[in-house]
């Protein structure tokens, strides 16, 4: 006894140690933030290169984007298994990633993976020298339908701003002009193809601006164009989809002005397609990963070297002994009775989703109902696990049933109900049917209500942003977590429950 | 509320300290089965001659629910019990029969159909402890001591006794009442009732953790309650914690009007409350008792010590 309880006390001790000493040093020397303060977005884009190798060699040329319009570059990372790999400099804005290799027989995808993330607000681009326009060499009556268009367009405008812009909305107007129906279809409704040739055939310096679109959680996300014009010395960006002036706030820059983005000599059917995942970080923490991330290796054994999907998970699972810890101390000291040991755990995740008032409406909606209709059932005279199984069917049909007319009722939030697991509910509402048979409905409204509040303890925890934060960015406090429960599960002191239950022993 | 200073110099056991201090420290897991398991105690008690309730039948499977009404048909009382029921949960018992149906204690009347279905939740474990399958035993009714009749509500009273390792501690009287329908436990609202170990008499009584005087339907008042035959009650207490293999053991025994006192069932967790009920906390007697333990081996002796050391004035 005195042994184990000596044993337990140097592993919590450890283990409290070690947690909350490698946050100190992650706080003191990493300068990781110990409160949550300013949070960065940080976007990863993994570019996949999709091609069928031909026969003989392969060289796969991948131009790499610059960091323009205030993005900064964190991280850059290449997966290149079996290739010779070099990333060439040709200049200070352009460089380009190559992978090669001698043979290759299968269809075969190449990775390339960045997290990056917007330092500075203003999306100004460097300025960059005009370069003459090209005129396109064109059939007579191409040619004469681009002049009709130009001369049209060129009376209604006033420079090469507004030229452009009378040009894209032109062009994107629905309308039965035969000059523009015909250009499109002689370009093959490549309208961008279009813009830049009639710009380039009025004397007007443009080219394509091609990047990225973020958007969270997109897998297949492909390249898309934007028009750059050059008007009084100065560079527009227009939208040749909506005709809008102006970078948007999304668009990551991949490459500014004409030229293959990806080459592919030995191969074909290639295609570059686009992950994206976005994820907030705490500002200090970014530029910390920036100027030091090759420093310290405790960084890279960090959550955050995951792919960020994983970081999104762990982000969840790390909140858990947050809340087994709320439970032991709600049991152990405080002496609340629930139902279940760790079903409040299971309730306050569901809560995470749902967000606590509605989840409490529909929890309590859910066993209410189950309740009742368990009570008809157990009429019934049904075998134990059959009863269970019908529970568990029924409270499937809730949800839909509650799901379905809060949708048409326009109550999106409700549509949440599906984060309630459904098997803890079915198994809630067993529990709490045999305890009213048994003990009556007192003693359901004392586990029931002890289990609840425990659960929404565990929800205010878990949801509380610098609990988000610190067990995010300092995972090793988890350590000290598993000390403290260990310690409190050799407390054999009295619980506040205890000191009510024995009251009357005072009076002697 | 009291503060937990007060509780410490009372020496009141709380449930942390119970759980680590003693259950987990004395009782070791392997022995739980015979305490958890009614019939497993029952054939060990037979096996010691330590009298118990007689035994009409048990039923192990579903099939043979459909035939109980045969099994019990020259029966009048009987009482069906999960072998495996924690916290007197799932006890049916039948004091009479009128025509086809039969009487509940509480003189409700149920039929055939609810006494079959009862069986069914039994043998699907809705009683028993962590829900696993389970079979339904089938007593005698007890016939009780009439003495004790008026201190008790639609059900039989049973008196529990604490040992620590064969040393009776404490000892109360759980009394059913309407509110516990007609069970003896405490926390479904029976009246527990501490009972001196020197002397067998009461000392105090509880209802819902709060002291009353008098029993909230009878009406009796529990100041003038003695135990009869206390000595072969605490006898019975000690022998069963050599048979259990247990060293904190709750013993539940009930007096029967013509055996005397019975072996009803073991409890390895037994309950905090009979603190309430003696007004007065068990660490002080427990470390007393091991010292007992420690300096005797015969049960005779033990119960000599404790009579004496426990007394209630003494205490």
């Amino acid at each position: 006894m005195i042994n184990s309880r000596i044993q337990i006390g140097l592993i919590a001790g450890v283990l409290i140690a070690l947690g909350v000493g490698l946050t100190l040093y992650k706080a003191v020397s990493l300068n990781l933030p110990l409160l949550p303060g300013e949070y960065r977005e940080v976007w990863t884009v993994e570019s996949k290169t999709s091609f069928t190798p031909a026969k003989g060699p392969v060289n796969v040329e991948l131009r790499l984007p610059a960091s323009l319009a205030g993005w900064v570059i964190l991280d850059e990372h290449f997966v290149s298994s079996g290739f010779g790999f070099s990333i060439i400099e040709a200049s200070d804005a352009v460089s380009t990633a190559r992978w090669t290799r001698q043979s290759l027989d299968r269809p075969t995808t190449l990775y390339y993976k960045m997290q990056i993330y917007r330092e500075r607000s203003d999306r100004a681009l460097p300025n960059m020298a005009a370069d003459v326009p090209t005129k396109p060499l064109l059939e007579a009556d191409q040619q004469a339908a681009m002049d009709r268009l130009i001369d049209r367009i060129a009376e209604q405008s006033s420079d090469n701003e507004s030229f452009a812009l009378l040009l894209v909305q032109e062009l994107l107007r629905d309308s039965q002009d035969q000059d523009r129906l015909f250009l499109l279809s002689s370009y093959a409704d490549n309208s961008l193809a279009l813009m830049l040739d009639t710009l380039a055939m009025a004397n007007i310096s443009a080219h394509e601006l091609r990047g990225i679109e973020l958007e969270d959680g997109r897998r297949r996300q492909t390249l898309s164009s934007l028009l750059e014009v050059r008007s009084a010395g100065q560079w527009f960006v227009i939208n040749p989809q909506t005709g809008r002036v102006g970078l948007p706030a999304n668009f990551f820059i991949w490459q500014r002005g004409d030229g293959a983005i990806l080459n592919i000599t030995g191969g074909r059917n290639s295609s570059l397609e686009f992950a994206l995942v976005s994820n907030s970080l705490p500002a200090k923490a970014v530029l910390g990963m920036e100027q030091r991330a090759d420093e310290f290796a405790l960084l890279d054994f960090s959550i955050y070297t995951l792919p960020v999907e994983q970081q999104g998970v762990f982000k969840g699972l790390l909140l858990i002994p947050v809340a087994a810890l709320v439970v032991v101390v709600m049991r152990l000291l405080v002496g609340v009775k629930t139902s279940g040991t760790f079903m409040p755990i299971l309730i306050a995740l569901a809560f995470i989703q749902t967000t606590l008032l509605v989840g409490l409406i529909i929890f309590l909606g859910l066993i209410g109902t189950g309740l009742w209709i368990r009570s008809y059932l157990s009429r019934l005279n049904l075998l134990l696990v059959a009863r269970v199984a019908a529970v568990v069917i029924m409270v499937i049909l809730m949800m839909a049933a509650l799901a379905v007319t809060s949708y048409k009722l326009g109550l999106d939030q409700v549509l949440t109900v599906t984060f309630f697991p459904t098997v803890i509910v079915a198994w809630t509402i067993e529990r709490m049917s045999i305890l009213w048979e048994e003990e009556g409905g007192h003693e359901v409204l004392i586990q029931g209500s002890g289990s609840l509040l425990v659960a929404v303890l565990a929800y205010l925890a878990m949801s509380n942003h610098w609990v988000e934060h610190l067990t995010f960015n300092f995972p090793e406090l988890t350590l000290s977590l598993l000390g403290v429960i260990l310690l409190l599960g050799k407390y054999t002191g009295y619980r506040l429950s205890e000191l009510y239950r024995f009251r009357d022993m005072a009076g002697k | 509320m009291v503060s937990p200073l007060t509780l410490r110099e009372l020496g009141i056991l709380g449930m942390n300290n119970r759980n680590i201090g003693f259950i987990g420290r004395y009782n070791q897991r392997k022995n739980y089965s015979q305490a958890d398991n009614k019939l497993k105690t029952k054939s060990a008690a037979i096996a010691r001659n330590i009298p118990v309730p007689e035994l009409y039948g048990t039923v192990d499977y579903q099939f043979q629910v459909s035939s109980l009404s045969d099994m019990l048909h020259n029966r009048d009382g009987f009482v069906i019990k999960p072998s495996q029921g924690s916290g007197g949960k799932g006890i049916l018992v039948i004091v009479g029969r009128d025509g086809d149906h039969f009487i509940k204690s509480s003189g409700a009347l149920i039929d055939d159909r609810e006494v079959r279905r009862h069986s069914s939740n039994i043998l699907a474990g809705l009683h028993s402890l962590g829900g696993r399958n389970d079979s339904a035993m089938i007593e005698a009714l007890i016939d009780f001591d009439p003495i004790l009749k008026d201190y008790s509500y639609e059900g039989v009273p049973d008196i529990r006794v604490i040992v620590f390792r064969g040393v009776p501690v404490m000892a109360m009287m759980r009394c059913a009442t309407h509110s516990s329908d007609g069970k003896a436990n405490l926390h479904q609202g029976a009246v527990g009732v501490g009972i001196d170990i020197g002397t067998g008499q009461s000392i105090c009584a509880v209802q819902h953790n709060r002291v009353v005087s008098q029993h909230p339907d009878t009406k009796m008042y529990f100041d003038k309650l003695t135990i009869p035959l206390w000595q072969q009650v605490l006898e019975l207490a000690s022998g069963c914690a050599g048979m259990a293999g247990l060293d904190y053991l709750g013993v539940d025994i009930v007096l029967d009007r013509l055996r005397g006192p019975m072996l009803l069932e073991l409890n390895a967790r037994p309950g905090l409350a009979i603190q309430v009920a003696n007004q007065a906390g068990l660490r002080h007697r427990l470390l007393a008792a091991e010292k007992i333990a420690d300096s005797c081996d015969d049960d005779g002796e033990k119960i000599a010590l404790a009579r004496s050391q426990f007394a209630a004035h003494t205490s």
